[in-house]
Parts: C-alpha cells; structure tokens; sequence
C-alpha cells in the first residue's frame, strides 16, 4: 500500500473505489447467480416446494449411481495414467540432457490444444473395432479375419485412454515446471556429500517433484471427472453413461432441470473437497524450496540412452497429436471416412461439403470467433483488474474477490451450463437464445487460470513504481494504465490467447445453452457427430485446429513469452 | 422451463379421459370446428414477398447432405433466398424447439420432423400455421396430411435392417427381426437410439407393440454398438463397423448403394416399421413469406421426384415416379404407423429402452 497521501488533491476525480467495487458486485453476479439457481432447483419441485425427492431419486436409482460409479472409475484410472506417463516424461524433458526437448513440449502443448471431443472422435477412426484404421493395420499383418482386433475404443478402457491423451498435459506441465523450479543447490549439496547422480535424483529431486506430481493427479481426476466431450462421443456407443453425459441426457425432452441441478451438486462438492486437498499440497511444496537464489538445475547426461529416450517420448506422443491428427487428414480427403487415402482415391468433396453445402458452417464459426475475441477480451480486462487488486489489496475485502475469481475452478462446464441455464432463461436477465450467455460461461471457466496467470505477473512488479505514479498525483487506474500495464504487455497477451483457445475447445457448457442461432463450432461438431457425418468434422475439425495453432504460435512469437506456459 | 405448458404428462393429465383412449386421438385432429384454409399456388407476389424477407430457416431432422441439397435446389430456382438448415435427432429437434419457444425464442421457420407425434403436440399447442400448398390441396391423399391443413408427409420411408455386403453373403444376411437374435450376430449389430431418433422413436413403438419388450431386450442381448440418429447406422455398415443394422433409414441406404457402397437393404419378413415426416410452417415464423414459399415448393412434383431421386424417400404426391432399381413401395410390407400412440407412449418408450440398452 501506499505509505504517502498525496499532500494536495490533484483535479481529476479518483473512480478507482466504485470501478473496483463495481467489479466485485460483477463478478458476485457472475459466479453468485448460477449457484444459487442450482441449490434452489436441486431442492425443489414442480411447484416450488422444498423437498429433498431429487437427491433421494439420484441416489437410489441405478441410472444414477452407475454413471456416478462409472465416473470415478474413469477419473481414478485416467489419473494413474496420466501420472505414469507425464512424471518420467517431465522428468526426461526438465532434468536431463534430452535431444529435442523443446519440440516435445511444443508437442504436450498441441496435445492441450487439441479439443477432448475432437481427439475422441480421431480415435473413433483409428480405433473402432472393425474399421478403425489400426485394427485395419493389424488384420493385415497378422492377416486376421473379419472380427480381429487389437484395440476397441468403445469400452471404459478405450474411453479412459482418450482422456487421459488430453488430461495428461496438465500433469506434465505441473511436474515439469516443478522440476524447473527446483535448485540444483540441493542436488550439488547430496552429489558433494557423496550422492552419485541416480541417488541425488531418487532422495533429492523426486522427493521434492513429489507434490507437484499430485497436485497433478488431483488436477487431471478433475478433468476426467468433470469432461464432457470424450464421454460425449464415445460412451453411448461403449453402452454407458457418466455423469456429466447424464447431466445432459436430462435436458432432452422433457427437460428435467432439477434432477440436473441436483446431479451436479455431487460433482460440485467433489471440484471443491479435491481442490482444497491440491491447495493445501500445493502449500507445502513452495514451502519447502523457499531460499535464495538458485542455481540452474542440473542437466543429468543419458549417455546411451538419449536416443532410445526420445523414442520413447515421441511414442507417446504419437497417441495424442500424430495418430489422431493423421486421421483426420485422411478422414478429410477420404471417399469413406476410414478408406486409407490414396492418389487415386483422393477427394475434396469434404471441403466442398463444409464450404458451400453446410449451411450451418459460416454462422457457427462466426459465432465462434466472436465469442472467443470478446470473451478472451472481457476475461483478461477483469483478471487483470482482480489480479491488481489482490497483490496490491487495493480495496478493502479483496480476498473475497481474489476467492471468486478462482472459484469457478470448483464449476464443472456442464454444472456451469445448468446453473447459466437456469438463471438466464427468466427476468429480470433473459438472455439465453443470445450470444451474450455463453460470453458469461466462457468467461467465468476462463476467469481462474487467467487470473492465476496475471496474478503471478504481477507479483514479478515492484510495487515502487507505481507508487513512485501515485505520488506525483496520477490516480490509481491511470498508474495502473501508464505504468503497471506496459510492463505487463506479454503476460496479458498470453492470457488472452489462452482464452481464445479455450473458448475453441469448450463443448459442456455450450452444449447447455446454445440455440440454432447462437451454435458455435464445437456443438456444431457434436451434431454432425450424432448422424455420422465424420468427413465435414475432419474438415471443420482440422479448420479449427489451424485456427487454435495460429493464435498460440502467435504467442510464442512475443519475445519473452516463450518461458510463460499453460496452466488451466 | 418449470412452469411451461410443455410436459406431455401434464396435458395427459388434464385431457386424462380423452387422451387416455389412443381411439380417440385422431378424432381430436378432425374436429369439425376449423378447416382447412384454401390450397395457396406459388404466386410471382410469394416470391416477391419471400425475396424480401431473404432467408428461411429451416429445423429438420432430415439427414444433413440431403437437407442441405434440397436447400441448394430451392436457392437454385429462387435466387436471393438463402436456406439455413438446423438439422438434428428429431427428438433433439423436438426439445430445442420447445426450450426455445418456452424462452420466446421464435427462430424457426419450417419444421419436417421424422416423429409423426411431434405435429400433434405443435398443432396442439397452437404452433403451427395453417397452411396448404396447392399440390397438397390437389394430389396428396387424405391420410397423408391434416384436416386443419397444419401439415402434410413431406417425406416417407421405412426403418430397415441392412447388411454390409463385404462382410455378409446375401445368403446369410438376415431375413427377419427373429433372425438378429442368432447368437452369430452377437457383437456385430449397430443401432440408433429413441432418444435422439424420429425414426427410431416410431419404430421402437411399433416393434414393441408388434414384436413385444421381450424381443428388444433379447436384442439388447446382442451386444449392439448403440448410435444416436437413424442416419448413422448405415454409414457404420459403409465404413464396415458393423456387419448388420438392426434399424436405420432406407434412404440413406439407396444413397450409400447407389453410389457404390457395399450396403444392401433388408426388408424383414415381420414387416419393416413405417416412418413418415410431416412437414408445417409455424405460426410465429420470423418469415412468413419466405417460410409459405419454401413449404410450398417441398411438395411441388420437383422437389418430391428430387428427394426421390437423390435421397431415396418414399413420395406421397402422385405425380412421382419411383427410381428403378429400388423396391416399389407397394411390395414392402410395413408395420402400421399411428402417431397418436407414438405420442402417448414416448416417455415410457425412452425409459424402457434406456433400461434394456443401459444407455
């Protein structure tokens, strides 16, 4: 805080207090609203009449219990696996001398990108137990009959596989950046004391990589729990349901709001008791690496085994980026969605198809690029001023506002939609049937990480020189404008990318509260899925990966930005 | 949503005597106190009036290309009208119609359901316009459109077992519903789901009435991979997902066939369930005109030999000529259609079929 008044009041009225007081009243609505619309919904019935008749059918009906089960099952396993695979692969790409380092987190970086319903439905082409492009691969070689197959994504381990192929990013980048982080002080310390380097790693190093490995796992049990678009595409085929494709399965005819809301809660609590359990794990690990400066970490020669590690990684990432995106390639210029393409068979009558027939096609990616503009705008202009507000605590309750920017990473997408549903199709805001309510849900699921994300840059900002502007009488937000913000140019840049690529791949809260005239491509994607039109969702598919590809290299063109990674 | 005149149960419930009597249902469709109004020709005055207006929107669950063809066909012949289609599961059509009506949303222009009971509840509930275009007034029979003049069969077909001819002989592809319960088909059945389908909604309803629950659940048995529209199954068979569908439409069938796919129509000995789509205007059209104009030219001669054609529908109008190579529609042997039913039972269907299928 400002230590120095200003001896005399400068002209200019300060509109700091009511501006920052307007924004916590904005973001109360925000996150206040849907919630509330969900408890009421979730404990009353048709007449408005409390009753606990909700829960007592969600928990005693099968229907429910065994997606609920089901649940848990794919997010505990997709957990496991997202671990086993991104803690070596962390590990190799921070601490070792692993050719090509950069390309592999590029490669992470794609797969995060990569929309969860758009990777299901690649996998669909290469997976399907029959004509799946590698089961197509495998009955040729062992020249296996009709009904062979290697793999079946239709199943709970095929589903749990998808997800984890777009899951496992968060993890890598946790234990990465942790590994980034941690002073090679410490390794010199064991190594000098007689540590040799495999014995530093596995009592210094992994020790230390530990939380952050699961504050991973609870991340990505989230993500598995809480998705939507995987589950969407592959678990009515596989013949089950998870929650959240229960959740959705209610607003079909006749909608049944209050068993959704009711069936969102458990999801809601669960968000909130596991992320409590991540901060308080979080908390510990930067406790115990606090110190002064350190030095780099280091790099730990694989001797031989450099090239075989890099095949390794590479193969991994064959799963998530270059095996789905192949497929959508040939499924694009493909006659039949899963024919290996050829010369001869090579058709564009896919593109044709998307350009000129789908007349739903230009609309939704307008739609698309409007929102994603104006909520990548919205959200970065309000993380900024609440990341402001927190690490300089310029208004009083600020840790209350610090708290609701972050809580809506408790709101699963598709408990988001409900509770948006519910608040927006009644007075005083009517808005659904508008763009302006899935603006609102793409910027409260985008407010936390973005917040997070400007909050750190800010921490990197002495608060000297913005005081140094408040004491030759510039306002709070104009110091903020000429001072704070041009220093702040590429952390805000990047969180505004990173919105846009997330309003790119969001699909369970737009799957809520879209109308025919508000469809945006991910739903578009979702519709042509349900009759089976897999060549336009290639084409549309690979469109809208070119267009995510375009903003993020975009970011990582901004001198200095390519250090700052995603965190969502 | 809560306290929307909407729910089916809830008008059952206050119509509880009359509607409780399937009997009834169609009498409450020809009640004598509307008819209706006089058959309108596509007049050089609609057209003009339809160009003003510039566009129509049109929610269907017809399959996508088909739907987006037709629409290429009619903004061929009125240049300056652009079609946008919303094509959905017609019972995705069906709720998203409701919800935004419900939040008055009044977005669409023309709806072709393939779900018969749909036009019942729209009618109704006072949704749809009165509207008959002449070659309805002139050509379509009467039991292929509303007395009130609120709709006609755009489109008919059947819901079909097929097989995929690379991987089943004609000799062995199954002749019957009966022969999709051989334990060789175990695991090789795709199926589309009530829940999503017009098509499959009817058809669920008259195999259950005509084969029992007990049969689809011995189908359930079988292991099907389970889709959402009724349009999907016979693209899986295309891929060679599947070797058999155990329902899916014909037309996408012919489609596939005929553009050299390794597909084959069934039609199964129990006879195949009938499907029609009836096609409105609504009456809250956001363009009125353009809305008149583009129902009018579906049931023209053209459009119908068009879907025919290039979609492989069934037509009701008589100046059609069915394409050969196809199984006349006279030697099918159907299952009977009865919307009224269709509409009383679809909530039991889609629990019931939910609990057998686990989906």
């Amino acid at each position: 805080m400002t230590a120095v008044a200003p001896a005399t009041k400068r002209t200019g009225v300060d509109v700091t207090t009511p501006v920052l007081y307007f924004f916590a009243a904005l973001l109360c609505l925000l996150i206040v609203l849907p919630l509330s619309w969900l408890f009421v919904y979730s404990f009353t019935d048709k007449s408005g009449a409390f009753t606990l008749a909700n829960f007592a059918r969600l928990f005693s009906e099968s229907a429910f219990m065994e997606p609920l089960l089901t649940t848990f099952i794919i997010a505990f396993c997709s957990a496991v696996l997202c671990c086993a695979v991104s803690a070596p692969m962390g590990w190799l790409v921070a601490r070792t001398d692993l050719p090509f380092a950069g390309l592999i987190r590029a490669l992470v970086t794609a797969s995060f990108v990569t929309p969860p319903f758009l990777g299901a439905i690649a996998w669909e082409l290469l997976a399907a137990p029959n004509s799946g492009l590698l089961n197509k691969l495998y009955r040729t070689i062992i020249g296996g009959e009709m009904d062979a197959h290697l793999f079946n994504i239709y199943t709970l381990p095929g589903l749990i596989f998808v997800i984890s192929c777009y899951t496992f990013p968060y993890v890598f980048t946790l234990v990465a950046n942790s590994l980034d982080r941690t002073p090679g002080e410490l390794e010199d310390a064991s190594s000098i004391l007689g540590g040799g380097r495999w014995y530093t790693a596995r009592r210094v190093t992994i020790p230390l990589v530990l939380p952050a490995l699961l504050a991973g796992a609870l991340i990505a049990f989230l993500q598995a729990m809480t998705l939507f678009g995987s589950p969407a595409i592959l678990a009515l085929p596989a013949g089950f349901h998870t929650m959240t494709t229960k959740i959705w399965s209610l607003f079909g005819y006749p909608p049944k709001p209050e068993l959704a809301a009711a069936a969102s809660l458990p999801l809601l609590f669960l968000t909130v008791i596991l992320l409590r359990a991540e901060h308080m794990i979080i908390g510990r690990r930067s406790y115990s690496i606090v110190g002064g400066k350190y030095g780099a970490p280091r790099l730990i020669p694989l001797g031989r085994m450099r090239w075989p590690a890099f095949a390794l990684c590479m193969i991994v990432l064959l799963n998530p980026v270059f095996l789905p995106y192949g497929a959508l390639i040939n499924a694009a210029f493909s006659p039949v969605a899963t024919t290996p393409l050829t010369f001869s068979n090579f058709t564009l009558h896919n593109i044709e198809f998307v350009l000129f027939e789908l007349s739903a096609a230009g609309p939704a990616l307008n739609n698309t690029i409007i929102l994603g503009t104006a909520a990548a705008t919205i959200g970065t202009i309000l993380a900024l001023v609440i990341a402001y507000v927190t690490t300089r605590k310029a208004v009083k309750g600020w840790r209350l506002l610090g708290f609701l920017a972050t809580a809506p990473i408790a709101i699963p997408g598709i408990v988001l939609g409900v509770g948006l549903f519910l608040s927006y199709t009644r007075p005083p805001f009517v808005l659904y049937g508008t763009l302006w309510i899935l603006l609102i849900a793409f910027v409260t699921i985008a407010l936390p990480s973005a917040y997070q994300q400007l909050q750190a840059a800010f921490r990197t900002i002495h608060p000297e020189l913005e005081d140094a502007s408040r004491i030759l009488g510039a306002t709070r937000l104009r110091s903020l404008w000429q001072i704070t913000a041009p220093l702040l140019r590429t952390g805000v840049i990047a969180t505004w990318c990173f919105i846009f690529v997330g309003v790119m791949r969001e699909l369970s809260a737009a799957i809520i509260l879209f109308t025919s005239q508000t469809k945006v491509i991910s739903v578009l994607i979702y519709d042509l899925n349900e009759s089976g039109d897999l060549g336009a969702i290639s084409v549309i598919g690979l469109a809208m990966l070119i267009i995510t590809f375009a903003v993020v290299i975009a970011i990582n063109r901004i001198p200095g930005f390519g250090q700052t990674r995603f965190r969502a | 949503m809560k306290k929307s005149n909407w729910s089916r149960r809830q008008l059952l419930k206050t119509t509880g005597v009359v509607a409780a009597s399937a009997a009834l249902a169609p009498a409450l469709s020809t009640r004598v106190l509307s008819a209706a109004p006089p058959p309108t020709a596509i007049t050089p005055a609609l057209i003009e009036a339809a160009k003003k207006e510039g566009k129509v929107i049109f929610y269907t669950s017809v399959d996508l290309p088909l739907a987006e063809k037709v629409a290429k066909e009619f903004e061929k012949k009125y240049p300056g009208i652009q079609v946008r289609v919303e094509r959905t599961g017609a019972e995705r059509v069906f709720q998203r119609i409701g919800q935004e009506y419900a939040s008055n949303i009044h977005a669409v222009d023309v709806v072709s359901s393939s779900d018969a009971a749909h036009s019942i509840v729209w009618k109704r509930n006072g949704m749809l316009e009165a509207f008959v275009p002449e070659d309805v007034g002139k050509f379509y029979p009467a039991e292929h459109k509303d007395p009130d003049g609120t709709f006609a069969s755009f489109r008919v077909w059947v819901c079909i077992i097929a097989y995929n001819t690379n991987l089943v002989k004609k000799e062995d592809a199954p002749k019957s519903f009966a022969d999709l319960l051989d334990p060789k088909w175990k695991g090789k059945i795709v199926k589309a789901h009530p829940s999503y389908s017009g098509t499959i909604m009817t058809a669920t309803y008259q195999m259950q009435r005509d084969l029992g629950w007990g049969y689809l659940e011995k189908l359930a048995a079988q292991n099907v991979l389970q889709v959402q529209s009724s349009a999907d199954p016979p693209k899986r068979l295309a891929l060679g997902e599947r070797a058999v569908q155990a329902d899916g439409n014909e037309y996408n069938i012919f489609q596939l066939m005929e553009t050299g796919k390794p597909v084959a129509p069934v039609y199964a000995t129990e006879g195949s369930p009938l499907i029609v789509g009836p096609m409105s205007m609504m009456k809250q059209a956001p363009n009125p005109n353009a809305a008149r104009l583009f129902t009018a030219y579906c049931f023209t001669p053209e459009c119908q030999q068009f879907i025919i054609d290039a979609g492989g529908l069934r037509s009701m109008h008589p100046n059609t000529k069915e394409k050969p190579g196809r199984t006349p529609f006279k030697d099918i042997k159907t299952m009977k259609d009865d919307p009224a039913a269709v509409e009383k039972m679809s909530e039991e269907i889609k629990a019931h079929y939910s609990k057998l299928f686990h989906v």
